[in-house]
């Protein structure tokens, strides 16, 4: 049980890695094409997976979705895990007061609800897709932060540590060179994990309508129509969130398997 | 006791300045000014609202004092008014906040009353049949979105099965029942919400139930109380699961903030008029009294329920309070 966690993530994640690169070779139409002859059909062999309420192949949609969705997740978890190392990092070697004014400021953004954030952030700037990855990511930092700083706590009075101290390294290089190689492993399971929250977060926003605007397709706001085909076309709110759903559990698969590995 | 509770509700003091700055900073600063949002020739803002904007803020000023107008209002919890209605944001908040509040909190206990049984029983045999069971299961319901599970739900159960009302909280003739009818009526309306919300924080809770449990399960006088020869049941339920359940008490703090975003998703598919679905409604039509108004409201509220959860977690287990 324990084993195949990490392949059966990287399988199901390689494949989408693939399916998002290769998107203009593989979708079989264009995404945002409309066949006013095909509105709404249900999956067949000339459509795969059915059509949306404009007439567009939603196979084709669900595969550049993907393509969106991964650079979202990757993108912001990108963005908030180097803001959660620079401030854990200045945190937990620094200590004293710039240690409590940063995890002050990390106890203050954990008390607004993400949702909240992030939405009263998308009232001001517009929701484009960069805006909503710089967004997720500027909100999404504090665990990383909180991870890190304890991290380098407990390595700080390591031997080796000590050892770096003793032979005259400088700071910078006692904190690059031996400090965050060995923190490592935990903010690498922690980001997966923040890839997947930020990827459930898009969808949620999306489906709201305040995430990624039509006519780019992304898997939340193809969901957005699936409100208003309830019971007339099942296969709208089916396969996006299959997509979802097997996409998230491909992250957390890679998660726990890397938890087992790295210890 | 009460010295660990003045302690923190001291502690709490700059934690509430800093959620007001960071929201007053957020309308405030990030795009420049309330009234140039992406220039002055954005069409969303119309000239009423601008002019609307700088006679609230007092745009004029220099931005500390502009702050400063702000939080002086606020402590008077003057939230202005909403630029979409003209009526003051606090009455419009208050009215919603019974629903919103009722759904949260039943969701609340029912989640508790699933998951806490479900991680026990998962923790007694760690990589049983019953435990991988529920490690998929809960596996499946982190990864799907539960608006996704809501509308697939909705499908079934109110349009296929026609079981259920699809949304809102009453139905048309609802002025025309009795009052037991209209319970009935109100019941049959939020099933499906309550339902939605209680799964969205069941494996959460259920993990964290089971990981407790195993650390307890592992410790020294278990083992003692195993070894004096104590019936299973006794160790379980008076040994361990005791001690195991002391920092479940946090979570019910710690699921505020999930359960109020989740109102947003939830309240807005639904069609419920509660909070979420205000600041949803508050977002799209950029009401900016009202988004402030719900994100402070939002933070401390947050606030208040981790206070409120260190400071159960404190009565109920006296070694807390002894701590720094």
């Amino acid at each position: 049980m324990r084993d195949f966690y990490l392949p059966a993530g990287l399988v199901i994640i390689s494949f989408l890695a693939v399916v998002a690169l290769l998107a203009p070779l593989i979708s079989p139409y264009e995404p945002t094409v409309m066949d006013n002859a095909q509105l709404l059909s249900p999956p067949s062999r000339q459509h795969l997976l059915g059509t949306d309420s404009l007439g567009r192949d939603l196979l084709s949609r669900l595969i550049w979705g993907t393509r969106i969705s991964l650079s979202i997740g990757i993108i912001a978890v990108g963005i908030s895990t180097v803001i959660g190392i620079f401030l854990g990092s200045v945190a937990g070697f620094y200590g004293g007061r710039l240690d409590s004014l940063i995890m002050r400021l990390v106890d203050i953004m954990l008390c607004f609800p993400t949702f909240f954030l992030i939405l009263a952030v998308v009232s001001v700037l517009e929701p484009s897709l960069y805006n909503i990855m710089i967004i997720i990511g500027l909100t999404s930092w504090m665990s990383a932060a909180r991870l890190v700083r304890s991290e380098i706590l407990s390595l700080k009075e390591r031997q080796f540590i000590q050892a770096a101290v003793a032979l005259g390294a400088s700071q910078l290089r006692i904190i690059f060179r031996h400090l965050l190689p060995n923190a490592l492993a935990p903010v690498l399971v922690h980001a997966t994990l923040g890839i997947a929250s930020a990827i459930l977060l898009e969808s949620g926003l999306s489906f709201l309508g305040l995430g990624v605007q039509p006519p780019t397709p992304s898997w939340g706001n193809i969901l957005i129509e699936a409100k208003s085909t309830l019971g007339v076309a099942w296969w709208i709110t089916v396969f996006p969130g299959l997509a979802i759903l097997v996409t998230i559990l491909g992250f957390y698969f890679i998660a726990e398997g890397l938890k087992k590995k790295l210890g | 006791m009460i010295g660990y509770i003045f302690r923190r509700l001291i502690g709490a003091i700059p934690v509430v300045f800093g959620i007001t700055l960071i929201s007053f900073f957020i309308i405030r600063i990030a795009p420049g000014k309330p009234t140039t949002i992406d220039g002055e020739l954005n069409p969303k803002i119309s000239p009423e609202v601008r002019q609307k904007l700088y006679t609230l803020y007092g745009l004029d000023k220099p931005l500390p004092i502009q702050y400063y107008l702000w939080l002086k209002r606020m402590l008077r919890i003057d939230f202005g008014n909403s630029f979409v209605d003209g009526r003051p944001v606090t009455e419009k908040i208050l009215e919603r906040i019974p629903l919103t509040v009722g759904i949260n909190l039943i969701s609340l206990i029912c989640m508790f009353a699933i998951a806490l049984p479900l991680g026990i029983c998962s923790a007694q045999k760690p990589g049983g049949v019953f435990d991988n069971l529920t490690t998929i299961i809960v596996f499946i319901f982190f990864a799907a979105p539960t608006f996704w599970i809501a509308l697939l739900l909705m499908q079934l159960i109110c349009i296929h099965w026609g079981w259920l009302p699809i949304s809102g909280v009453t139905s048309l003739d609802f002025e025309y029942l009795n009052w037991w009818q209209k319970i009935q009526d109100i019941t049959r309306h939020l099933i499906l919400p309550i339902f939605v919300t209680t799964l969205s924080g069941l494996a959460g809770i259920s993990r964290y139930m089971r990981s407790s449990m195993i650390e307890v399960l592992n410790q020294p006088y278990i083992l003692a109380a195993k070894a004096k020869g104590l019936p299973h049941k006794i160790v379980i339920y008076k040994h361990a699961l005791r001690n195991a359940i002391l920092p479940i008490v946090t979570l019910v703090g710690l699921s505020i903030p999930g359960l109020l975003g989740g109102s947003v998703i939830f309240e807005s598919l639904f069609a419920l008029p509660g909070l979420g679905r205000l600041f949803y409604e508050a977002v799209v039509t950029r009401d900016y009294p009202l988004i402030m108004a719900e994100v402070v409201l939002s933070a401390v509220l947050t606030l208040l329920g981790n206070l409120i959860a260190d400071i159960s977690y404190a009565l109920v287990d006296p070694r807390i309070r002894y701590k720094k």
